[in-house]
């Protein structure tokens, strides 16, 4: 009747998951009750949840990523307090079992369900504003594509308490993840989450590509188009490219463990080394999706607050695509140690190496920008300036392991640990936190408290330094990674200083939410009436904040890049026309997006636990919903002159002040 | 205005001053075809994986049965025959829903699905002979690869099917609205972009078994 499923799925027996749920549980059911207490249930319905506006889904992107930040960052400070005690022959107080689940759920949550989220929330809020349209190409099937993504992490947190993780590791290699060797059913977990997860990141590039190809605002000519806009087109075509990559492998390995098919088994001529490289054809580019729109946000921030147009514009656009291109040519500098032979590995290596060029152009164009600059310190800015000198550093070790013979030592070491947090804390965390600083007024009208934001900057910059380059230190002193307990003494203290760094971090998760709770208390002091807080050179700063439900209720017309600086540029010299209103079609809301989510959720439960009738009515669900979808025959709403002249879609044409 | 003939170069190019990455966002018909356009391309490196992989394991027989012992050509080309001749029905049902032609629409959905229908058919009992004579896809990684890539290809034929008879029930219930040409528009992608898929896996697979 329930497939795998039985009490004992439940860990009774381990108080730390046990606790865990139980918390997150009683939070679930606090803020539920809250919400039905104060008669929010339906502004949360029709506001949020079924709403298809860029903005509001890019918003719920971006709260989705923070609070699994929470969740992937108290694994990471538990494997920080183990690997701290346990020392010398001690065990800690994580069993091997426990510990594997942990690692494994670390890189999963923090790659899939935190970077990506912020990422791609970011892109989703942004993108159309930057653009000068009213939203995305297809608004419904954004509102899916979030949706579908939260089913996923819904997957891996049902995990917690029902069953297990994979003890794998965050990319499943077999044979280990083959069902003779991880019979549980927490590979499958993993596997089912991310195929759900993954089919709404591929709609959202699908969506933002042809998005900014497509829907730019009239004048807006590619070369006049935000670098932010060019890295997330850049992010988008690669996911494109690289995530129907992941769909496939993970299908392979789904159809050895339940149907007992020989793609990447041991026997009977399965081929496991195939899996690591199909598994890094995709995630190597995966790197460079959440990396690429992390360099458009710095590149934003940084031309905004030194006041200057970014220098080398185009040579940034190259470096841009150039990268996007090589993303693809460089998977194996993953496994050197596999044995394709030194003609390979060379090449590989070489590749590696290349693509550090464009990246070093980058960050010459930022320097560039920022000389000669009058540079305001905002805590966008702080934000900028210390992903700078963190990416260098991670850069500088990326290029020690892309020499073959280097890696040969350095292989599977903290060394690598500390390299790939250095660039993903570096760079699209840091990221992450100057974009969300950044755009926050626009989202919600008033600024983030400064004080707080650069206390939050700075425990996160020192935590991250004494947090990981001890990490650099062990790797070479030989400590591998995913060590459960270790026997050399002589470790340890490297170890509490690691510790101690992820404690400073957590000061820093700390203050990014005191942040958050002090700023929407103090609100009415951190107004920002202007639509415009930092004196922006980008069409969003056009529009007020927040935004109308249609960003402008008349399209701006673009004559140059930094379309809004030549806007209030040229409103100082020459009267602007009083725009003509029309009336505009808005996408109406729809609950499809959570209906599909909802029968996504119950297909993937009910696949990991082999309880058939419950997968088959799950997908009866599904196709039902969208075919219900199917005939409906109005999807807009026509938005009349006179609510578009009482909302007063915000200075379209610049007021005096430039 | 939504009409197919929307997508020819003449209406693309029509005689105003700013160039065409200039003019603001393309018409909804533009918009739709081209998101779609960019589902395809993803949904072939999906197949592209699973080529990759049937390219890596064709050679695991693990001491079991090879291709050229397994696969019937006649067969094979009979079910190419009925996957190409949809197509070609394909496009007529595309022609009949420009000239808004209810019975021709009708009848080219019809046959397409019917000749569909055929090549699944055929692809079924293949797959069951195969597997009863103990050539399934648990017998070697060969015959995994093998089942994987040509059941994948089959299985969206199958989705195209039942696409194309929810197709059918649009029409008959909505008419040709601008919504449904435009979904019908991308059905005939969806289907021209299969047989080029099937071309990949006739050549590579079964011309090329040895």
């Amino acid at each position: 009747m329930l497939g795998k499923l039985t009490w004992d799925a439940i860990p009774w027996d381990q108080p730390i998951p046990l606790a865990a749920a139980a918390s997150v549980i009683v939070t679930i059911v606090v803020v539920v009750a809250i919400i039905v207490a104060k008669g929010w249930l339906p502004t949360l319905w029709n506001e949020w949840i079924t709403s298809v506006d860029h903005k509001r889904i890019g918003v719920m992107y971006f709260i989705l990523g923070l609070v699994m930040l929470l969740r992937g960052f108290t694994d990471a400070i538990m494997m920080r307090s183990q690997q701290a005690i346990a020392a010398a022959g001690a065990q800690g107080y994580l069993p091997p079992e426990h510990f594997d689940q942990i690692f494994s759920a670390h890189g999963t949550i923090m790659i899939f369900f935190v970077a990506m989220p912020f990422m791609i929330g970011l892109m989703n809020f942004v993108v159309p504003l930057q653009l000068g349209i009213r939203d995305v190409a297809f608004p419904v099937l954004n509102s899916v594509g979030f949706w579908i993504t939260a089913a996923g992490v819904l997957l891996v947190n049902i995990s917690l308490v029902v069953g297990e993780f994979a003890k794998t590791g965050w990319l499943a290699y077999p044979p280990l993840s083959e069902l003779a060797y991880s019979p549980g059913v927490g590979v499958d977990y993993y596997l089912w989450s991310l195929q759900i997860s993954g089919v709404g990141t591929l709609l959202t590039g699908i969506n933002l590509t042809t998005t900014i190809l497509k829907m730019r605002a009239p004048g807006m000519s590619y070369s006049r188009m935000p670098i932010f806009c060019w890295t997330a087109l850049a992010a988008n075509l690669l996911i494109i490219a690289a995530f129907p990559i992941l769909t496939g492998t993970f299908a392979m390995l789904l159809l050895d463990r339940y149907l007992g098919f020989h793609f990447f088994t041991n026997e009977l001529g399965g081929n496991a080394m195939m899996y690591i490289n199909l598994i890094w054809a995709w995630g190597h580019p995966e790197v460079y999706i959440l990396i690429l729109p992390a360099f458009g946000i710095f590149s934003e921030v940084i031309s905004t607050f030194s006041g200057k147009p970014l220098f080398g514009r185009r040579s940034m656009i190259v470096a841009t695509m150039a990268i996007c291109m090589l993303s693809f040519l460089v998977w194996l500098h993953h496994f050197f140690t596999m044995g394709a032979g030194a003609n390979v590995n060379g090449f590989f290596g070489v590749m590696t190496m290349i693509i550090a060029v464009p990246t070093g152009v980058k960050v010459f164009n930022w320097l560039f920008t920022l000389y000669g600059g009058s540079i305001r310190f905002g805590v966008p800015v702080y934000w900028a300036i210390g992903f700078m000198i963190t990416f260098i550093i991670g850069g500088m070790t990326g290029v020690m392991l892309a020499a073959p013979p280097t890696d040969f030592v350095l292989h599977n070491s903290l060394f690598l640990v500390a390299h790939f947090h250095n660039v993903i804390i570096g760079g699209v965390v840091f990221g992450a936190f100057a974009g969300y600083n950044y755009w926050f007024p626009k989202a919600f009208g008033f600024t983030l408290h400064e004080g707080l934001g650069k206390a939050s900057f700075w425990c996160w910059f020192v935590g991250f330094y004494l947090a990981f380059m001890p990490l650099y230190a062990l790797g070479l002193m030989g400590a591998t990674r995913r060590m459960q307990h270790y026997a050399d003494p002589g470790w340890q203290p490297l170890m509490l200083v690691a510790f101690a760094g992820s404690v400073v971090i957590l000061a820093g998760i700390v203050l990014t939410i005191a942040q958050l709770v002090v700023s929407i208390r103090s609100r009415e002091n951190l107004r920002d009436a202007t639509g415009d807080p930092w004196s922006g050179r980008t069409l969003e700063w056009s529009t007020t904040s927040p935004p109308p439900p249609w960003n402008f209720a008349v399209l701006p017309q673009v004559e140059g890049s930094d379309a809004y600086w030549e806007m209030k540029k040229r409103s100082t010299t020459q009267r602007v026309a009083e725009p003509r209103l029309q009336p505009i079609e808005m996408p109406k809301n729809t609950p499809i997006g959570f209906v599909i989510a909802f029968f996504a959720t119950v297909t993937g439960f009910a696949l990991v636990w082999h309880i058939w009738w419950m997968a088959i009515l799950g997908l009866i669900g599904l196709f039902g919903a969208v075919l219900i979808h199917g005939w409906r025959v109005s999807g807009e709403v026509e938005v009349s002159i006179e609510v578009l002249a009482a909302v007063a879609g915000g200075p379209t044409a610049p007021g005096a002040e430039p | 205005m939504t009409t197919l003939e929307t997508f020819t170069p003449e209406a693309m190019t029509d005689s105003k001053a700013a160039p065409i990455s200039e003019r603001g966002p393309a018409r909804t018909e533009v918009v739709v075809g081209f998101g779609f356009w960019l589902f395809l391309l993803s949904d072939i490196v999906i197949f592209a994986t699973f080529f990759a992989a049937y390219a890596v394991l064709s050679g695991n027989t693990a001491g079991g049965p090879s291709g050229a012992q397994l696969f019937d050509r006649w067969r094979v080309l009979i079910e190419t025959a009925c996957l190409l001749a949809s197509s070609f029905t394909c496009g007529l049902f595309s022609m009949a829903i420009q000239r808004r032609s209810f019975a021709g629409a009708f009848l080219g959905a019809v046959v397409t699905f019917l000749l569909g229908g055929a090549f699944i058919a055929l692809e079924v009992s293949e797959f069951a002979r195969m597997i009863e004579t103990g050539a399934g896809p648990t017998r070697s990684a060969f015959l995994s690869a093998f089942f994987a890539l040509v059941g994948a290809h089959g299985l969206h034929v199958t989705l195209g099917l039942v696409w194309l008879l929810t197709m059918i029930a649009q029409i008959a219930t909505l008419g040709f609205r601008p919504m449904v040409v435009r979904r019908l528009f991308c059905f005939s992608l969806f289907w021209h972009a299969l047989d080029i898929v099937w071309i990949g896996v006739f050549t590579i697979v079964y011309l090329g078994a040895r």
